[in-house]
């Protein structure tokens, strides 16, 4: 037991977080290293009891993408629609494009998914709010990694050639999946009160991803050029992608600039999550 | 400043009664929070409420507090504000030191996963350290009690060996300011017991220990002093005996809308009251242990009704029955009853020890069974004396001393 005079002082007061930026931002640094034993060990408890209740397992983290493509690769053989003259191989090149979609929805849900699952736990316990959205960025990059294991696999399978561009491709698919966590996270506090947001979400997904260029070259005529210009998934998806498979980036610009957007949307995300909980979970009963 | 761990200054707290309109004003307070306008906030909107109203208190170091009141009376609010699960709308709260709760047992728990599992899992959001339960992993298993069942899914385990375990983790707790929420509640005999001598220990190794619970025999056990809330508010705070009493007054004068509603009955004849008198029969509330007294009941009947049976029931503080006293049991025929009157009940000795108790009157047919007119609550009574034994029942008695070994009892 220390001194009484020693012992670090919590005050709680009525006024806003927002008035004392630097506290705040001492806080959150704080608490999200606080919070590394607590984010690890639920990422633990996550994992094995989702293995521990399924058969199949690990499947689950790259079957849906694989059926995705293949109803996609039939369509396009067959000449149903045409997609267009892809840079590689159209089977690589729609199997990886929905792996990194995949990779984007999943970082889109999981804060939300995340927080709602430990509501319980929010409302009784005191604990850094931080460690549930750490721990879903495990999860996720776990089932990246199941994920990159089958890219390989597709690689070898269709004779993919590797290039030295590839090692720069970890960068764009992190900020692909920084991008998901963050609209994620901005979405979380209202997600929160309203269950309007996860009954939307997989709508909005399923729209979001006829948008994006994954299935299909980006177009070049106008107005559908703007795809790839105005939906800021595509850029960082095409980064990834043709890193994976050409190691090349053609457009940095767009990918550099929807890069640094998406540090600071991540960031203001958190400042909201962090300020916003207090005032929600008060909003849910205990 | 001395040893003073908690401090809470002016704190009020709203709650919104319209679950449409919390929402919408928690979204409004996301954003004035975010625009940095948030602050003190005094007045109340639409549907608002103050479910914690202007509370000031101290906690020592090696202090116990315990906060008394009815359900909805803002205990358990102020205490989420204090582990800083909310914020308070008015006024200001100091915690020094860590502060930890055992509030929620087996928080974090997943019932596909083994008790062992659990264990960890439990303990990180608890905010103990890994190492620190790896060090005390077989300590805590073997307080829990269940040690056989340690590897076996939790969703196996009954709800009273969830809740040992989750108990056993948070026992493990070295908070300075330690808050506890009716978890003493659980369990069986012997394992509170564990929890309450837990506790002790606890408030010997200097912890402050801020305590809710409705277990008054808990709380005139633990703590050091108490806090008596009713609707949001202060009434009473200081010596732990005096806010119980205030708390039991408290629960005598409120809640008289249950009165009608539990009334029933055929109603040919009706209690029109029921007073407690003294040996002289004037009208008196409290008395001491093993005194007598007389319980008056008045009647009113429309019409002539036979041999109807009386009964008064004694509630402690509305909660378990202390006893019944009837006519028919008692072999007492009453007889053709009409118009006004009264039947007196005497009670040589009240052999209760000190608190309030409830009275409920009956009146039933003559088969004993049907009511003719109910009344919960018709009165109360008041045994006074000092606190020093806990427990409902005073038995009349002696002592005596000798020097031989009695010799009727079994060897061991």
């Amino acid at each position: 037991m220390t001194d009484t005079a020693e012992l670090l002082e919590t005050v709680y007061t009525p006024d806003s977080q927002m008035r004392s930026p630097g506290l705040l931002l001492r806080a959150m640094v704080r608490d999200v290293w606080a919070s590394r034993e607590l984010s690890w060990r639920l990422f633990v408890r996550d994992v094995s009891a989702q293995y521990r209740q399924s058969l199949l397992g690990v499947l689950w983290a790259f079957v849906p993408p694989i059926v995705t493509s293949i109803i996609f690769i039939v369509l396009q053989s067959r000449r149903v629609v045409d997609f267009g003259e892809t840079p590689i191989s159209y089977p690589v090149y729609v199997l990886v494009g929905n792996i990194l979609w995949q990779l984007f929805t999943e970082s889109l849900n999981a804060p939300l998914k995340s927080v709602t699952a430990a509501k319980s736990l929010l409302v009784k316990i005191n604990f850094p709010r931080e460690a549930l959205i750490v721990s879903a960025v495990y999860l996720v990059l776990f089932n990246l990694g199941i994920k990159l294991i089958v890219i390989a696999v597709i690689f070898v399978i269709f004779g993919v050639p590797l290039s030295w561009g590839l090692l720069l491709a970890p960068i764009a698919i992190l900020m692909l999946m920084m991008l998901g966590i963050g609209l994620g996270l901005l979405l979380t506090p209202i997600g929160m009160l309203y269950t309007d947001v996860a009954t939307s979400l997989p709508i909005i997904v399923s729209l979001a991803f006829f948008v994006t260029p994954v299935v299909y070259t980006p177009p070049q005529s106008f107005p559908f050029s703007l795809i790839a210009i105005v939906n800021p998934v595509s850029p960082l998806l095409i980064a990834a992608r043709d890193l994976l498979t050409q190691g090349i980036v053609e457009n940095i610009v767009p990918f550099a600039v929807v890069s640094v957007l998406t540090i600071l949307l991540t960031l203001v995300a958190w400042v909201i999550y962090r300020v916003a909980l207090p005032i929600i979970i008060e909003r849910m009963s205990a | 400043m001395s040893d003073t761990l908690v401090t809470v200054e002016h704190v009020s707290k709203k709650f919104t009664r319209d679950l449409k309109r919390s929402l919408w004003y928690g979204v409004k307070d996301v954003a004035s929070e975010l625009a940095g306008r948030g602050g003190a906030r005094d007045a109340l909107r639409k549907d608002e409420f103050w479910a914690v109203r202007d509370v000031s208190l101290e906690v020592k170091r090696g202090e116990t507090l315990g906060l008394i009141g009815h359900n909805g009376a803002g205990k358990t609010t102020l205490l989420r504000m204090l582990n800083g699960l909310i914020k308070p709308d008015l006024g200001r709260i100091t915690a020094r030191g860590r502060m930890q709760a055992l509030i929620a047992l087996g928080a974090g728990f997943n019932p596909v996963l083994t008790g062992r599992e659990n264990v960890y899992v439990n303990a990180s959001v608890l905010g103990i350290a890994k190492n620190e339960i790896d060090r005390r992993f077989d300590e805590i298993v073997a307080f829990s009690g269940i040690e056989e069942f340690i590897d076996m899914p939790v969703q196996s385990y009954s709800s009273g060996m969830t809740v040992r375990l989750g108990f056993s983790v948070a026992a493990h707790l070295e908070p300075d300011v330690l808050l506890v929420d009716e978890v003493l509640a659980v369990g069986d005999l012997a394992f509170r017991t564990k929890c309450q001598v837990r506790i002790q220990d606890l408030k010997e190794m200097g912890v402050a220990i801020i305590l809710v619970s409705h277990n008054l025999h808990t709380i005139s056990h633990v703590c050091t002093r108490a806090v008596t809330f009713e609707k949001g508010q202060v009434i009473y705070e200081g010596d732990t005996e005096e806010a119980i009493d205030a708390y039991r007054a408290s629960l005598v004068d409120g809640d008289e809308s249950l009165v009608d509603v539990l009334r029933a009955g055929t109603g040919e004849i009706r209690i029109a009251g029921l007073d407690v008198l003294n040996e002289q029969g004037v009208a008196q509330e409290s008395f001491e242990v093993g005194e007598p007294a007389i319980l008056r009941f008045h009647y009113e009947a429309e019409k002539p009704v036979k041999n109807p049976v009386f009964n008064v029931t004694m509630h402690i503080l509305n909660s378990h029955q202390v006893t019944g006293i009837r006519t028919d049991v008692d072999g007492v025929q009453l007889g053709m009853l009409e118009g006004k009157g009264y039947v007196d009940l005497m009670i040589p000795h009240l052999n209760l020890l000190p608190n309030i108790f409830t009275l409920d009157a009956v009146i039933f047919h003559d088969d004993g069974y049907t009511f003719y007119d109910r009344v919960n609550r018709i009165g109360h009574l008041k045994v006074r004396g000092g606190h020093l034994i806990n427990g409902t029942a005073y038995l009349p008695h002696g002592w005596e001393m000798g020097t031989a070994v009695p010799t009727n009892l079994p060897t061991l």
